[in-house]
């Protein structure tokens, strides 16, 4: 049965804007982008933003709906309260392009800053070889749709101007620093650069990444802890630094 | 001056600022709580230095037990030194646990988990998530500059790990009293402490990195016991949150038992026939 919702939409470019209310007719099983769709067909034809597969799969149409950064295509109406002003905002940790779109170039910067996969010689036959178990950790990274919604609720990047600064690369970009780290085929050293220019030290495992991720990855257990790890094997363990004097 | 809320984006600043319209602020509040609550009482119980022990029971804040405390001589059977050392400072709290409190609280104090939990409650760091912070103007440095001490967690967890066994220790001493074997409420609730405290500390991030989550090859096509040894310390981290807040609460409630019949305060029901 349809009901009738109200939206508070923002509107604006870089220099400003501010939020538009609409009163639209919502059907049943539909998704705020539906909605969304559904007020730039019938109110405001204007109305930018950003989608693609609408399926959770592309992360195009990330924006913070009721103040949370969510997708658009998976957060169905029937989980917002009834009777509730629906807010909905672009992200804020990127600069604003227009509404609902903002600019995500940052994070494409800081992927190309990470030293590529370096792989092993292959075997004899010509072969990589790799067993499930060790590969079984690096699997769930892989599952990152690049929806940034970690990016954005990161407080170091989202608070403290730290994108602006490039102190800290932000989770997205610790997992992939992660996913190749833990790979067993990848021969690159990584980890004084998680420390030093990756700011893994900057993180404060407030776990908001894990809590925004539409993949369910577990972010900050999984990968972000995990480099953690081994920046203090490296740096501040000394019993470890000391076996590695010896054993190599 | 604070921006407009209609600034870009229509973001609004300042600590607490969010859209959000949960209830984001239950959890670090009842955080705050609790942990004030669990520190105020250790810090109480642990400077009382009397009513730690009952029978076979010993409260797990004076678990080990270095040295009894001045004066208490039934306490001697449990203590691993004997009485209390006379060259102790006098202007120091003659109390066994401020000789042993320091591992396991740090241990705590640096976990992942729990660094979560009272940055959110204690340092608006942020509040929430998506929630503005309480110091969102000054420089940030996370955990490399005053907070660089966080990466000495790898060490509080080997103390930690040794005090998972000496509280198995006390646990099955607390089935032996005078040469018997037997039961009461009080050894269910020290088994059940040092089963929650181990959960706790075999699932501790560090514990896991150690024990083959620093390897890239976790296996290389053989079956090995770090593989399983890391699967099974994954399955207690990622109830990681659950037994830090269970183990907090239950070494409260050990302490809390033995205390009260110690002073005599309740019965404990046993097979003793005590």
């Amino acid at each position: 049965m349809a009901t009738t919702r109200t939206f508070k939409v923002w509107r604006g470019d870089a220099k400003g804007g501010e939020f538009q209310r609409f009163e639209i007719e919502v059907d049943e099983g539909m998704v705020v982008l539906d909605v969304l769709h559904r007020i730039q067909a019938r109110q405001a034809n204007d109305l930018a933003l950003r989608w693609n597969c609408k399926a959770g799969k592309c992360g195009s149409c990330s924006m913070e709906i009721n103040g949370k950064p969510r997708l658009a295509c998976m957060t169905r109406m029937n989980s917002l309260p009834e009777g509730e002003t629906i807010t909905v905002q672009p992200l804020k940790t990127f600069p604003v392009m227009k509404d609902l779109v903002t600019d995500v170039s940052w994070n494409y910067e800081q992927n190309r800053r990470i030293p590529k996969f370096q792989p092993k010689p292959r075997d004899s036959d010509g072969a990589y070889r790799m067993y499930q178990e060790d590969v079984d950790r690096v699997q769930e990274f892989r599952k990152c749709i690049e929806c940034y919604l970690c990016q954005d609720v990161c407080h170091v990047l989202r608070d403290r101007d730290g994108r602006e600064q490039n102190s800290f690369v932000g989770p997205r970009f610790m997992i992939r620093l992660a996913s190749l780290e833990m790979h067993p085929l990848d021969t690159a050293d990584r980890i004084p650069a998680v420390r030093d220019e990756f700011g893994s030290g900057m993180c404060n495992i407030t776990k908001c990444c894990t809590e925004v991720c539409p993949e369910h990855i577990h972010i900050t257990d999984n990968g972000i802890i995990p480099l953690k790890e081994r920046v203090v094997d490296r740096f501040y363990d000394p019993i470890a630094m000391l076996m590695r004097k010896i054993f190599g | 001056m604070a921006p407009h809320p209609s600034a870009v984006g229509g973001h609004v600043e300042g600590f607490g600022a969010t859209e959000r319209k949960d209830g984001w602020w239950v959890e670090p509040a009842v955080t705050a709580v609790v942990f004030l609550t669990f520190v105020v009482y250790t810090t109480w119980a642990a400077l009382q230095g009397v009513h730690y022990h009952w029978g076979p029971y010993l409260s797990p804040f004076y678990s080990p037990l270095l040295f009894a405390a001045p004066g208490d001589e039934a306490g001697l059977h449990h203590a691993w030194f004997g009485a209390w050392p006379t060259w102790w400072p006098s202007f120091l709290p003659a109390s066994p646990a401020v000789l042993i409190l320091a591992f396991p609280g740090s241990f705590r104090f640096t976990c992942y988990y729990y660094r979560k939990a009272y940055y959110r409650s204690f340092a608006g760091s942020p509040p929430g998530c998506a929630v503005g912070p309480l110091a969102g103007n000054r420089p940030y440095r996370g955990e490399t500059f005053l907070l660089l001490f966080q990466n000495l967690h790898r060490y509080a967890m080997y103390f930690a790990v040794l005090f998972v066994f000496i509280l198995s220790y006390d646990a099955i001493v607390s089935y032996w009293w005078d040469g018997r074997i037997g039961v009461g409420v009080g050894s269910i609730i020290l088994t059940l402490n040092a089963v929650l405290i181990g959960a706790y500390t075999f699932g501790c991030h560090s514990f896991r990195h150690m024990i083959g989550g620093g390897t890239d090859c976790m296996s290389c096509g053989k079956a090995t016991l770090k593989y399983g040894a890391w699967k099974k310390a994954t399955w207690f981290n990622e109830r990681h949150m659950e037994f830090a807040w269970l183990s907090l609460v239950w070494v409260m409630v050990t302490d809390l038992y033995v205390r009260l019949l110690s002073a005599g305060v309740i019965t404990d029901l046993n097979t003793w026939s005590r």
